[in-house]
């Protein structure tokens, strides 16, 4: 009341708070291995949609005439192939740029099944506790205890190896993460006092868990499946190594480094070279997740 | 010589907007056996101007003083090591949260022996009589049985007792206590503040008592520093700054006081203390104040002598001339209503 | 503490319950005969086919069937090899130890290095030091590691000759399993030559499965003590006037580690995801090795065995970090 018959006080009052998108921005534009790790996969992802235009040669077909051609700054080297060739003499360069639409799609794929599921059957468990819950998250548990490549190999095992099926292992594997989030959201969500509020307006359990809870947890959700993408792209690869996952002469990196390793000793190229594709890729993916989740999260926020 | 000298300190954090200061040209003044209370609202500076003292200033604040003196030695010059066996020897400090300033992972027997051992040398045994002795100086009973407690074992007046035991341990000249009550049950506050005064008469230490209740300050402390946004406002003698405070900024924190409240609504300051970046260029409490003049708003003042203590405001309560020099600097003459807001 | 453990326990055994159901439907789901899959590709008549399918119950309903399973896992009986008619158990006990001395190295490989790279990280938090350390750890999780092993192959074997390129010790030397453990059998018997063999084996693969947990350890241990060191008890004991390292590593440390064990504990999943690719890589005679081995021969009963096996071991593990938990933090013991 006295606030207005005295000297209105002019302790500056900070501008109106920045837009949500535009905070965001900023604090991820400061983080600088976030940046690199976006424009690397934006590299990446614009090699994989013009890969037919980008590479120089046909990722399958052989050329019986260049076996084990090294990169061409080296002894024997030709411009032809920057980064020489494989033991039937495939273009390296070319099987790392189809491997890269290969790889973003295993992780992509993979994630999205795995983040819809995982989503789904957290919002259930959430909301309708009780036996459903139980046998959801007891599920999930052991889906956890095991370790993820075991009972993926185990899944590819049954199912037979193949790139499908091994996609379809990694995101199962993947799947406990979503469903922990989401079910934890629900949790902490529904005891709020907006839910209580749509609630009493009448809102439905399917409008209250899609319009109300699911909202709330997309920013744990999003820099989850950031990393995830990461994971997948990492044990997609591994079951290609054990030969598990995508077949020959499917360009996929995994599978490269797999048929590569006997040749450890006389070709470092083609060993050296899938690897650093998969390594920077992954890594990418991570620096994005962690950037994503310091501007994200408030918590961590200084 | 002075226990406590301290001139011109200033505490200084770098943020997105540049160096801010959150204690900004504080002096005291303390002598042996002195009890000073340090009164301001929360974010006023009280406490990171004597964790200064502490060296205790959390990363990356930036500490800078013409003089920072423990009985005559500049700690400002002294090594690590120097220092060190200064804090918690003769100056300790106790904390607001009791039960969070303790480790949770040692026990409290431990905790206590440990500042015996580093400052005192003494061995297990010896470290052990001295800690149930002293649990029982601070009011603890069967202190044998507590020795293997942990803090969250024990109540939060508990584990201030023990806090308070560890700070005397070593017998301190000086010790600080950082709103020692305000975390614990009302029915304890007054147990607690009493230990620390019978403790400093007992043993004839200073005693600087860090506080946002006027209440506690007026039993307690023979001499008060005023502190807003991390400046020293009023400095004067207890007494005297209860029964007629010079600074606008103490009056209205008097008046604010429930005991000051004649029955009808509580008296408020309204504003709120300015953030550490956007301090205005005049009197820190000049937006708030009710006296403030365009000159007041543009020239900051410096903290000068005044009556039996120092001030730092243009217009002092008890200036003859004040409203001739706030009509003549061009602000309003004060309407007497306004004074106790309602 | 008992009571503690027993709560636990109580946890543990519905999900170890709920693997072997998972490992027994799994096993089910895969398409033909289960006695004709048993038996592999040489085929069984059919006198010894009805035998088996009776011994085995498979003429019973299923949720019998899946009785007779549990009630044969309980007498420890986990089926055997397709290919060397071996109980599975008594394979996988030959095979353990070096899995567990590959995985005993690694992670101690993991802490020696990621604990004090993490607290330093910390302490000295914006300096080179620590966006290096960040830097190389974020790398190290990114990994994959059948690469990073070719890779550790390709310079250290083949261009510097420092190292073996795979198994456990030269073959020139024989040591009488004792403890299963090369590095300690070796030593028992005396012989420094294969001890030193054994050791320049395992550095590779030990650095190699090492690497996760290394930059998973180094980047939890440094958010910890991050999070400890703003504690109020940290500027008591720096009120205290105790030396600097004695409140980092003990005041400090003590409470930042309760976090980092259990990070630990979860490695030891990880550990075995890692070993599956590490052996196979080195050619390393552990239980990953032989599983991948199993899958490729198409040896069910080794891929079920194994799984359920590996599940127990992590189980138990679980528990007994649970259980240095509690030791480590004195408010879990005393309020459960």
């Amino acid at each position: 009341m006295s606030a207005e018959v005295l000297k209105t006080p002019i302790v500056s009052q900070p501008g109106a708070p920045p837009h949500p998108l535009s905070q965001f921005w900023s604090d991820f534009k400061a983080n600088f291995g976030a940046v690199a790790g976006l424009v690397v996969i934006v590299v990446l992802i614009l090699l994989a949609l013009f890969a037919d235009v980008v590479a120089p040669h046909s990722p399958i077909v052989t050329n019986n005439a260049v076996f084990l051609k090294p990169p061409f700054w080296q002894q024997g080297g030709s411009t032809a192939y920057p980064l020489g060739t494989d033991a039937i003499g495939r273009d390296i360069l070319s099987r790392l740029i189809y491997g890269a639409r290969l790889s973003l799609l295993i992780g992509i794929a993979v994630v999205t099944l795995s983040v819809v599921t995982g989503t789904v059957l957290g919002l259930i468990a959430g909301f309708f506790r009780g036996v459903i819950e139980i046998v959801i998250m007891r599920l999930m548990d052991i889906t956890l205890t095991l370790p993820s490549l075991l009972l993926a190999i185990v899944i590819v095992a049954i199912l037979g190896p193949g790139l499908m099926n091994a996609m379809l292992a990694v995101a199962i594997v993947l799947l406990p993460h979503y469903v922990r989030i989401a079910r934890a959201a629900v949790i902490s969500e529904v005891s709020k006092d907006y839910v209580v509020a749509a609630k009493v307006a009448g809102a439905g359990r399917l409008r209250l868990m899609f319009k109300e809870v699911l909202p709330n947890c997309t920013a744990p959700l999003i820099v989850q499946a950031t990393l995830g993408i990461s994971t997948a792209i990492l044990d997609a690869a591994a079951l290609g190594f054990l030969g598990l996952g995508a077949q020959p002469p499917l360009p996929e990196w995994g599978t490269m480094l797999a048929d590569a390793r006997e040749f450890v000793l006389r070709a470092w190229w083609v060993v050296t070279l899938p690897g650093l594709a998969i390594l920077v890729t992954v890594l990418a993916f991570n620096l994005l997740g962690d950037g994503l989740r310091d501007a994200l999260d408030p918590k961590l926020k200084r | 010589m002075p226990l406590l000298e301290i001139k011109n300190l200033s505490v200084e954090f770098p943020s997105q907007h540049g160096m801010v200061r959150a204690v900004d040209g504080v002096d005291i003044m303390l002598e042996r056996g002195e009890v000073l209370g340090i009164v301001g609202e929360s974010g006023s500076g009280k406490s990171v101007g004597m964790l200064a003292l502490m060296g205790l200033v959390p990363y990356p604040g930036r500490v800078r003083a013409d003089k920072l003196q423990f009985e005559g030695r500049d700690l400002q010059t002294l090594s690590e090591r120097e220092r060190r066996a200064l804090t918690g020897k003769d100056v300790a400090m106790i904390f607001q949260e009791p039960t969070t300033s303790l480790n949770p992972s040692f026990t409290i027997g431990y905790q206590l022996a440990e500042t015996l051992h580093v400052h005192e040398g003494m061995d297990r045994k010896a470290a052990r009589r001295r800690v149930i002795e002293l649990l029982e100086q601070v009011g603890i009973p069967a202190p044998e049985s507590r020795l293997s407690a942990y803090p969250h074992q024990l109540s939060g007046g508990m584990n201030q007792r023990v806090m308070i035991a560890m700070a005397i341990a070593c017998n301190p000249k000086l010790l600080i206590a950082d709103e020692p009550t305000t975390a614990l049950d009302v029915t304890i506050q007054a147990q607690i503040l009493d230990l620390l005064l019978s403790l400093q008469r007992d043993r004839g230490m200073a005693l600087i008592l860090i506080t946002h209740n006027m209440g506690v300050v007026s039993d307690t402390t023979e001499r008060v520093a005023v502190m807003y946004a991390g400046q020293i406002m009023e400095q004067r003698p207890t007494q005297s700054l209860f029964a007629s405070p010079q600074h606008p900024y103490t009056a209205a924190l008097l008046a604010a006081r429930p005991e000051a409240s004649d029955g009808g609504r509580l008296a408020t300051i309204p504003g709120v203390v300015p953030g550490l970046s956007d301090r205005p260029p005049g009197c820190l409490f000049g937006p708030r104040c009710i006296y403030a003049t365009p000159l007041a708003d543009k020239v900051r003042p410096d903290l000068r002598p005044w009556m039996d203590g120092l001030i730092r405001c243009h217009y002092p309560l008890g200036d003859p001339t004040r409203d001739e020099r706030i009509a003549a600097d061009g602000g309003s003459a004060p309407i007497p209503e306004r004074e106790t807001t309602s | 503490m008992l009571r503690f453990i027993f709560t636990r326990l109580s946890l543990v055994v519905p999900t170890f319950i709920g693997i072997t159901l998972l490992v027994f439907v799994l096993i089910r789901l895969i398409p033909g005969d289960p006695i004709e899959t048993m038996a592999g590709e040489r085929g069984i008549d059919a006198l010894r086919h009805e035998q088996l399918r009776k011994e085995y119950g498979f003429d019973q309903p299923v949720l019998v069937q899946y009785g007779l399973y549990l009630s044969r896992l309980v007498h420890g009986d986990f089926g055997r090899s397709i290919v060397t008619h071996e109980p599975v158990i008594s394979e996988f006990g030959t095979l353990f130890p070096a899995t567990i001395e590959l995985s005993v190295c690694a992670i101690l490989f993991a802490l020696c290095l990621g604990l004090p790279a993490g607290i330093i990280a910390a302490v000295r938090r914006n300096s080179i030091f620590d966006h290096g350390v960040m830097g190389v750890s974020l790398t190290g999780y990114s990994m994959p590691i059948f690469w990073w092993g070719l890779l550790l192959i390709l310079l250290f074997s083949v261009q510097l000759g420092w190292t073996p390129v795979s198994g456990r010790i030269a073959v020139q030397y024989f040591i009488e399993p004792v403890t299963g453990f090369l590095l300690i059998d070796a030593l028992l018997a005396g012989d420094f030559g294969a001890f030193r063999s054994a050791l320049s084996h395992l550095v590779l693969p030990m650095i190699v499965l090492g690497t996760v947990p290394l930059a998973v350890i180094a980047r939890m241990t440094r958010s910890a003590m991050l999070e400890v060191l703003g504690e109020d008890y940290i500027r008591t004991a720096r009120a205290k006037g105790l030396p600097y390292f004695r409140v980092i590593a003990i005041h400090a440390l003590r409470n930042a580690l309760i976090p980092v064990v259990t990070v630990i504990g979860l490695q030891v999943g990880v550990l075995f995801t890692g070993a599956i690719l590490t052996e196979t890589i080195f050619s390393w005679p552990g239980v990953g090795k032989w599983l991948i081995e199993g899958i490729n021969r198409r040896d069910y009963p080794v891929l079920q065995g194994g799984t359920l096996l590996i599940g127990a071991i992590i189980m138990i593990v679980n528990l007994l970090v649970d259980v240095a938990y509690g030791l480590i933090n004195p408010r879990i013991r005393y309020t459960r």
